[in-house]
């Protein structure tokens, strides 16, 4: 470069000291400025997350009475708590036993086909036996089973809180199916 | 005679039978190598990039469209206020494939007739953002938001009854540009396809211009100056995400089955198909005996099959087939570049081994959810 630089005022030497001053005025202004930005954003956050705990929280009971064991078929898979509490009762002879509508590949719930007798998810079409058996498409583990038992009335009185896992050998547990 | 169209066109519609025609020919079409090139220009596909191409192209997809609206099935899927913007798709996708591609191959004949590409200007010759560009986008987004305003008025938004968990609906379809998502959640585990592959694509996305050391192609369309990168990219965009969409749509019914576009629906259509893991077939069906305890010892050959197609299969390629690649790109640029490639090409090979083998997963762990 050969063109000439205007020459130019020199202002750092003479006005220092003001500019100085300025300078640091200008800083703590900033850092008041970001530290009252972080604080108004750390308790919005807070308010946000405050709706993660609402104050009244419905949550269905996960016990219920599914009724006395003659009121189910031999060999049908029940539909009946489907709708309200997505469990089907199935019952095999002597045994009952509570699946778990619940796909175990994205959590789809299943239709019961009875033509095929299987379980097929409308998402990615896995199958499942009437046992709770993943046999096509990708679910990767059976259905999961949940705790049923026999109440004194004789009801049958599933908890959905509990459940049986086929990988981990559970479905032997005898909390898992009630025999009558 | 109609009828034989209709099961022609469903047995073409076939996902196997579509896929294997698709791959057959698409880097033909989009020829990624010399060899293919020749092929190419020996059946004369680039006649397809001209303004007689687009139009015949156009008027075919046209009067296959109102071939099979006359057909119940058919129009119960095509006229689904859900699917319009899949039709749509069916036709903007191809054209501006064919603008741009048009664009290019008028420049390769440029650049082998040693002339500047169309796009080349004087240096001195330049457009201002501001008027200039700013108008163009303001008059596109007031048509836009015109275009909007009165598809929201002519055609109801397809709503559905209060949500339920303990119902989905049947099949139960992601918003369509979901859906090729959905279609690998088919062949892999939720982890997989819903996590580790869409992570994926986008870092890969982001990875392009810094695997991509090509200088040639800036500014202008070309396609013989850069066919690997192009053809490739094509494939993930064409095949694996514009093709899946609409396999979704037009041909996955309910439970989730494929239906040929002029199949009925039927919610009770029984296809045998009994999933297996590679473990099991190996020692169940193969061996004849129970699958052993330990893990390790029952994945074995999983894990043998991908070391050997992750691990193995780049460096096989850096000695043989890629070797000038390896030497273009760098061993880092060219690592992550198989990477990204070899687990693209992972979904037809999956699908693939699923349709024939009824292959579940290569690897299948549920104890710790990690299956492939
Ligand atoms: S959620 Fe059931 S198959 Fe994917």
């Amino acid at each position: 470069m050969s063109t000439k630089v205007p020459e130019q005022p020199d202002k750092t030497k003479s006005n220092a000291p003001t500019n100085e001053k300025g300078r640091r005025h200008f800083l703590s202004a900033i850092a008041v400025g970001w530290c009252a930005f972080a604080g108004a954003v750390a308790a919005m956050s807070a308010g946000v997350l405050r709706f993660a705990f609402p104050n009244v929280l419905f949550e269905p009971p996960q016990t219920f009475n599914a009724g006395a064991p003659d009121e189910y078929v031999d060999g049908q898979v029940s539909l009946r708590w489907k709708k309200k509490h997505g469990i089907w009762i199935v019952r095999e002879g002597a045994q009952f036993y509570a699946l778990v509508a619940y796909c175990t590949h994205l959590g789809c719930t299943p239709n019961w086909q009875e033509n095929d007798r299987k379980f097929k998810c409308p998402c990615h079409g896995s199958g499942f036996h009437v046992s709770g058996i993943n046999f096509e498409g990708p679910a990767p583990r059976p259905l999961e089973r949940c705790h049923i038992e026999l109440s004194p009335t004789g009801h049958l009185i599933v908890d959905k809180s509990t459940r049986f896992l086929h990988e981990k050998g559970q479905w032997a547990d005898p909390a898992s199916f009630v025999e009558v | 005679m109609l009828d034989v169209v209709k099961s022609g066109v469903n047995f073409l519609a076939n996902p196997p039978v579509l896929l294997t025609l698709i791959l057959a020919g698409f880097f033909i079409l989009f020829p990624i190598n010399e060899r293919c090139l020749r092929w190419n220009q020996r059946l004369g596909l680039e006649a397809i990039w001209t303004r007689r191409g687009v139009i015949i192209g156009g008027v075919l997809t046209t009067l296959f469209l109102l071939f099979g609206i006359s057909d119940p099935n058919f129009r119960a899927v095509v006229m689904k206020p859900d699917n319009a913007p899949i039709v749509g798709l069916i036709y903007l996708v191809p054209f501006f494939l064919w603008l741009a591609m048009k664009q290019a191959v008028e420049n390769d004949r440029r650049i082998l007739d040693g002339k500047k590409p169309n796009e080349y200007h004087d240096p001195e010759d330049k457009v201002l953002v501001w008027p200039d560009l700013v108008y163009i986008e303001l008059i596109a987004l007031v048509l836009m938001t015109v275009f909007l305003v009165v598809w929201s008025l002519a055609i109801d938004a397809p709503l559905e009854g209060p949500a339920n968990p303990t119902t989905s609906p049947n099949p139960a379809k992601a918003p369509w540009y979901f859906l090729a998502l959905q279609e690998m959640l088919v062949y892999f585990d939720p982890w997989i396809a819903g996590v580790v592959l869409p992570a994926v694509i986008v870092l890969a996305l982001m990875a392009i211009p810094y695997i991509d050391n090509n200088p040639k192609g800036q500014g202008y369309y070309s396609f013989r100056e850069r066919k690997m990168a192009i053809s490739l990219f094509l494939f993930c965009w064409l095949v694996i995400w514009i093709l899946l969409i609409g396999v979704g749509t037009f041909l996955r019914g309910p439970n989730w089955n494929f239906f040929g576009p002029f199949e009925y629906w039927d919610v009770n259509k029984t296809l045998a198909l009994n999933n297996v893991n590679l473990s099991e077939y190996i020692y169940v069906i193969g061996l004849g005996m129970e699958l052993p305890k330990s893990i390790i010892l029952r994945e074995f050959c999983g894990i043998l099959l991908l070391g050997a197609y992750f691990l193995g299969l780049p460096l096989l390629l850096a000695r043989t087939w890629l070797n000038k690649l390896l030497l273009d790109l760098g061993a880092m640029r060219y690592s992550v570049f198989i990477m990204l490639t070899l687990i693209m090409f992972a979904l037809p090979i999956k699908m693939y081994l699923r349709w024939l083998f009824t292959l579940k997963y290569i690897l299948a762990i549920p104890e710790f959810s990690f299956n492939i």
